[in-house]
């Protein structure tokens, strides 16, 4: 290894002002800085999660009644097909995405992302399907309807016969989103796996890049059956093939299998970053070392292997035969297991802390709270004669919603608040913030605890209208539905207002001990540029005294806090 | 965490050792109550179902309350004081502690799957649920479960977008109300004629995807006569709520006296809410939504019964 001379005006630097267009404009542009498009993936996704959360409105709206009667069914089946997709190809993964480029090259003390250009074509396929998927509510017969599985044969089905229909408008954005998705996997992986800075061995990697590493894997061995069996799906849509029509001799549970082979690892691929992002966050604000790092660690690729075999319990009663559902179930149950060790974890760094409830730790422990509620649901689906009764009802509806939004969104607020100030330079308001938190929390629950009553008394998902007998529970959701909408407001006003006229953030305002707290707020736009910091610790030596780089103190260091006087 | 102290600290253990306790009563007390959250039990898979699912709520309740303990424990207790930003102590792991929490929790689950799969085959015995495809059903008319006494599928069931049609070919009846005989094995040939459909009586705690182009054998034992709702469990289009029917399950001589006096009806138009509604928008001036796949027309039945009746779950 060389020694590079160190460079003392990095360190001075007050707000590094990064290269040529450093204006408003670059956010517009094929730009390659990976900080840049982080910052472009997560505003595209936060404008998606506002679409797809005012559908969603629509949709309790709807079901405050019991009876079809505020939108058409064709519309409600519409919406929801549509609300489905948005949050998870047009929300979930792009906001991931962002954190992904804002965290992975900062984190390892990498410059940028291993392929710049191959990161900017990646993002800008999202608003290319995002206006793709947006272009379906405008086409005769309008947009999907049959559900974010698109399931053949029902949606093969096309009234009007177009060729041009809301169908294959979403097959083709949904294969898009995979393209995308495998773009950035190829990138993050390389990057994690090329592109540390000396002495960051992988065994002293933050947890979010293990996540993050695990995620992008499932990604790469997952995607391509999506994507093929989708393309079959485009087939025999447009042009006639019968892959899965059995009039033609194909088999629509085929189509199944593809999908879910995919689509369960998916949720990993949502989740695993989440159990990163808690991961970096707990020791921070509990001021002690991520417990048992290497166990934490290894359970993220224990989790990726496990979840490529696990798809069949989305199908229990689709007609698979008895051995396959025992099979499925175990190694579905088996799956607790790393994700125990993980909750455990988190408590045991939790336990005997110095714990400062700012609203980034707010969000990830109201993450934990209503993941550790999934998570005990999740075994009961686990199970398949309790998941042959509640299959495809509201009780499934409100499991995924507590890790999708309980779980996944409020980890992803808790970043987002976390590192704003880092990559923002700005701190936001933690008033606005814990407002934001507590709407969110009890939005949360009142929106999806009740789904598990009525799934349990047997009302399906995806209905438009339902019996009187369930009416009280879907009251209290659509009232929670609608103060979760409510609860984007602090948020948005926070964002806005703090990067209008927030406070100047320090380099290091939590304390926290990581290679991105090193950098100035925001960071130059090659990050360390030419001083690369050497690593000789592992992350999270909080309450050990031990520095993390070499000559750790030449870079901005922690006292900054005292400065600020940030509490 | 319990590592550290050297001498043993009474009170605090019989602290924990009540709190355990206590989370173990009111865990028990969950799973009596989640009995109470289902529908009413009218087949005989519903206990053996319901006896699982109280087992597992007592143990989620006891995973997740002893989580939130805690949760609310290091919340309240391990807070730091205002303006102090030192460190805690730096344990960074204790190997002993993760095996335990490894090895505990891998027990736990594969308990339950012990349990779990025990009921499957339970289940399994009273009503198998596999599937055969069409081609073979054709073959030899026996469902695959084979070598089990299965009797021969007595009623069959046509799923179409979007009604439900019984027949009784035995008895040449026809209808759109399933009438079940109490406390025996029945079996029925589920078809589809258009997309997957699902055949879902939350009351017999059974489902089955009916999919197009198969023939799937379906087994079951009403045990509680009453009326039920049957409902469309996989999403099937545009008038997939409304495609519920009602189940009617019945001593065995009501049964046959039901299916005597059907058998005399003279055919009519089955019930088919979708198809009401459809006329409804068709015969406004500007049909409001989107396209739609039209329904198909109600099936010509002995009996179309009624969907509108109070049911029992």
């Amino acid at each position: 290894m060389t020694i590079t001379p160190f460079d003392p005006g990095l360190s001075a630097a007050p707000t590094p002002q990064p290269k040529a267009p450093n204006s408003w404009k670059r956010y517009f542009s094929f730009n390659t800085d990976a900080k840049v498009i982080g910052i472009q993936y997560i505003a595209t996704a936060l404008i998606f999660l506002l679409v797809g959360g005012l559908l969603a409105m629509i949709m309790r709206g709807e079901l405050i009644t019991p009876e079809a009667d505020l939108v058409d069914r064709t519309v409600y089946n519409g919406l929801y097909t549509m609300h489905g997709t948005i949050m998870l190809f047009l929300f979930m993964f792009p906001v991931l995405n962002g954190l992904n480029n804002l965290l992975i090259p900062c984190m390892i003390g990498a410059p940028d992302m291993a392929f710049p250009r191959l990161n900017a074509a990646a993002f800008w396929l999202v608003p290319v399907f995002g206006v793709i998927l947006m272009a379906s509510f405008l086409v005769p017969g309008g947009p999907a309807a049959s559900g974010w599985w698109s399931y053949p044969p029902v949606s093969l089905q096309n009234p009007l016969g177009f060729l041009i229909n809301g169908e294959a408008l979403w097959i083709v954005a949904v294969a898009l989103s995979g393209v995308s998705s495998i773009m950035g996997a190829i990138n993050f992986v390389t990057t994690i796996l090329r592109m540390r800075a000396p002495g960051m061995t992988l065994f002293r990697m933050p947890i979010f890049c293990w996540t993050a590493l695990s995620a992008q894997i499932i990604q790469l061995i997952g995607l391509p059956a999506l994507t093929g069996g989708a393309l079959m799906l485009l087939f025999d849509l447009v042009v006639g093939t019968s892959f899965y029509r059995p009039e033609g001799g194909g088999d629509p549970v085929l189509y199944q299998h593809f999908f879910w082979f995919y689509s369960h690892p998916a949720v990993y691929v949502i989740i695993l970053p989440v159990f990163g992002v808690f991961s970096e966050l707990f020791p921070v604000y509990a001021r002690k070392p991520l417990f048992g790092y290497r166990f934490v660690a290894m359970a993220s690729l224990v989790i990726v292997a496990l979840s490529l075999v696990v798809w069949v319990h989305h199908m229990f009663p689709s007609g698979v035969p008895q051995w396959m559902r025992d099979l499925f179930m175990v190694t579905t149950m088996l799956i607790a297991v790393p994700t125990g060790i993980k909750v455990f974890a988190w408590l045991a760094t939790l336990w005997g802390g110095k714990l400062r409830l700012n609203t980034p730790m707010l969000f990830a422990l109201g993450g934990l709270f209503n993941f550790v509620f999934a998570g005990v649901t999740g075994i009961m689906l686990a199970t398949v004669p309790v998941d042959i009764h509640v299959n495809n009802t509201y009780f499934v509806v409100g499991h995924f919603h507590y890790v999708i939004y309980g779980a996944a969104t409020m980890g992803v607020y808790a970043a987002i608040y976390h590192w704003f100030p880092k990559f923002t330079g700005k701190m936001y308001y933690e008033g606005l913030g814990q407002l934001h938190f507590l709407l969110t929390f009890i939005g949360t629950n009142l929106n999806f605890f009740p789904m598990h009553p009525l799934g349990l008394m047997g009302m399906p998902r995806r209905v438009s209208s339902y019996d009187p007998e369930f009416a009280f529970w879907n009251v209290l959701a659509s009232l929670g539905a609608f103060l979760l909408g409510v609860s984007i407001i602090p948020f948005l006003l926070n964002l806005v207002s703090s990067l209008v006229r927030g406070k100047q953030a320090p380099a290091n305002p939590w304390n926290a001990i990581g290679l991105e707290w090193l950098l100035p707020s925001p960071p130059p736009a090659e990050n360390f540029e030419e001083n690369v910091p050497t690593v000789i610790s592992g992350p999270y030596g909080y309450g050990s005294g031990l520095p993390l780089v070499e000559h750790q103190e030449r870079y901005p260091r922690a006292t900054d806090f005292l400065a600020t006087g940030q509490a | 965490m319990t590592s550290t102290p050297s001498r043993p600290n009474l009170p605090a253990i019989a602290g924990l050792v009540f709190w355990i306790g206590l989370l173990v009563w009111f865990s028990f007390w969950m799973g009596q109550q989640s009995f109470g959250w289902l529908p009413v039990q009218a087949s005989s898979a519903a206990p053996l179902v319901d006896g699982l699912f109280s087992f597992e709520t007592a143990v989620a309740t006891f995973v997740f309350a002893g989580v939130v303990s805690v949760m609310a424990w290091v919340m309240l207790f391990n807070r730091a004081a205002k303006y102090d930003i030192s460190d805690a102590e730096p344990i960074e792991g204790n190997t002993k502690l993760e095996i335990i929490w490894t090895v505990i929790p891998l027990l736990l689950v594969m308990g339950i799957a012990y349990y779990t799969i025990d009921v499957n085959r339970q289940i399994g015995l009273i009503g198998p649920m596999d599937h055969v495809h069409g081609d073979r059903l054709a073959s030899d008319q026996q469902p695959a479960s084979g070598a089990a006494v299965a009797p021969q599928a007595e009623i069959e069931v046509i799923a179409r977008q979007w009604s439900w049609e019984f027949r009784y070919p035995g008895a040449a009846v026809s209808a759109t109300e399933l009438h079940l005989p109490l406390d025996r094995r029945v079996g029925l040939q589920l078809r589809s004629e258009d997309v997957i459909h699902g055949f879902y009586v939350p009351a017999f705690r059974l489902k089955q995807q009916v999919i197009p182009g198969r023939s799937i054998a379906f087994f079951l034992t009403p045990t509680r006569e009453g009326r039920y709702r049957l409902r469309d469990s996989e999403y099937s289009g545009t008038w997939f709520a409304a495609n519920q029917v009602d189940v009617v399950v019945q001593s065995e001589t009501d049964y046959q006296d039901w299916l005597r006096r059907a058998s005399r009806l003279p055919l009519q138009p089955g019930l088919s809410d979708a198809s009401r509604e459809y006329a409804l928008r068709q015969s406004r001036t500007r049909p409001s939504g989107y396209a739609t796949v039209v329904p198909a027309p109600p099936p010509m039945v002995n009996v179309p019964g009624s969907n509108t009746l109070p049911h029992d779950g």
